[in-house]
């Protein structure tokens, strides 16, 4: 069995889906490891395994960075994605009003809406 | 208010709304670069240059020094003029929903179309090469037969691959190649375009601006299409019939890595 995680019959999927499958219950487990250390570290009273479990916390993020990058390469839309709201330093729903063009806040009048572009921005993932 | 000045226009809320959207419906349709090529930005109409990370050595101003310029390249600003009726506007704040924008609509397909062409083929009066200049790899010809295009598209994909170019990949190709495509079913009644799209592993995007087609790999990090003002719709000026308005954007473009694309040419 390629995954308890699969839904679908195995014979109705191709093996990029199953690889994305790999990858996605991988970036899981690393973020569900993530939690879990981090819970560990604040509830011990040992600072020694305090500092190891802290260790071993930031080596799963250096993982779940890794297949987040695996991701985006293999997800055009994912790309897209993480292109717009990564690395960004306004508020992440302005990020997403000015991707979508979504409707200014009440307090802004169509006319006059922050930078007034079109918040067209990339449309990579978007075929027609 | 900034330089596009929308709040100096004669055009009611209910207008600009309308205008915007049908601005942003039109040129999602007619801009095929972005559906493919990395997108940075907007960083804002103050935005001038794009750095490039190289230096070009200069002579010293004295004695003693060595002297070296960063080397930059500088945003191309491009506008398309358009005009609505003042009637018209002044329907919309009466509530009609179907006002002439025929202006509007031919100026997004002009400036998506100029993108479209920078991103592709290059403007050599702003100093950008486009992907079918920087591409190392010789084009492909796909004859004029057009239910063999797949044969010369798995060539592409193979080309890049060979060079060590991972995929997903994507074809833009110009409207009269892909409305053929679209028309044409393979033996067994299999659509062309499926299995174009099996080949590639990746959209077949339809570009207006492009001579043939481009097979480009999605991977990302290979071409850049860098925002300084996204596309934006500004105001020139009035008089007692006619508002003149322009759709507005700046950005540069790079090819990153050569071997990432391949061009095809249509023909023999």
């Amino acid at each position: 069995m390629a995954s308890e995680g699969l839904h679908e019959p195995l014979q109705l999927l191709d093996e990029a889906i199953i690889d994305q499958h790999r990858a996605r219950t991988s970036l899981c487990e690393e973020l569900e490891a993530i939690d879990w250390y981090d819970q560990r570290v604040k509830a011990t009273s040992d600072a020694s395994l305090a500092a190891v479990l802290a260790h071993n916390r930031d080596e799963e993020k250096e993982h779940a960075a890794m297949l987040l990058e695996w991701l985006r390469r293999h997800d055009p839309v994912l790309d897209g994605h993480l292109r717009t709201f990564l690395f960004t330093s306004e508020p992440i729903t302005q990020v997403e009003a000015e991707m979508t063009g979504a409707a200014p806040g009440p307090d802004v009048a169509p006319g006059t809406q922050g930078s007034e572009s079109l918040g067209i921005g990339s449309l990579k993932g978007a075929e027609q | 208010m900034n330089h596009l000045h929308r709040d100096l226009a004669p055009i009611s809320d209910a207008a600009w709304t309308a205008i915007d959207q049908e601005a942003k419906t039109r040129l999602a349709t007619h801009l095929a670069a972005r559906k493919l090529v990395d997108f940075a930005g907007p960083h804002g109409w103050s935005h001038s240059a794009t750095p490039l990370g190289r230096l070009v050595s200069i002579s010293a101003p004295s004695a003693g020094v060595t002297a070296a310029q960063r080397r930059v390249l500088p945003l191309v600003e491009l506008r398309a003029e358009f005009k609505v009726s003042r009637t018209e506007v002044d329907d919309a704040e009466r509530g009609a929903t179907d006002f002439d924008l025929a202006g509007l609509d031919k100026a997004a397909r002009q400036i998506a179309l100029a993108e479209n062409v920078t991103v592709f083929h290059g403007h050599p009066a702003a100093g950008m090469q486009g992907i079918t200049e920087r591409t190392s790899h010789e084009p492909i010809v796909l004859g004029k037969d057009t239910p063999r295009y797949p044969n010369g598209v798995a060539r592409a994909v193979d080309v890049l691959r060979q060079a060590g170019i991972d995929g997903p990949y994507g074809l833009a190709i110009g409207p009269e190649i892909y409305t053929e495509i679209v028309e044409t079913t393979e033996h067994g009644g299999y659509l062309l375009l499926d299995h174009l799209r099996q080949i590639l592993g990746g959209p077949l995007v339809w570009a207006p601006g492009v001579q043939g087609g481009i097979v480009l790999s999605l991977r990302g990090g290979d071409f850049l299409l860098d925002c300084g003002q996204d596309l934006s719709i500004g105001y020139a000026d009035h008089d007692v019939d006619l508002v003149r308005l322009y759709i507005e954007e700046s950005f540069t473009f790079r090819v990153l890595e050569p071997d990432a694309a391949v061009a095809l040419r249509v023909g023999t």
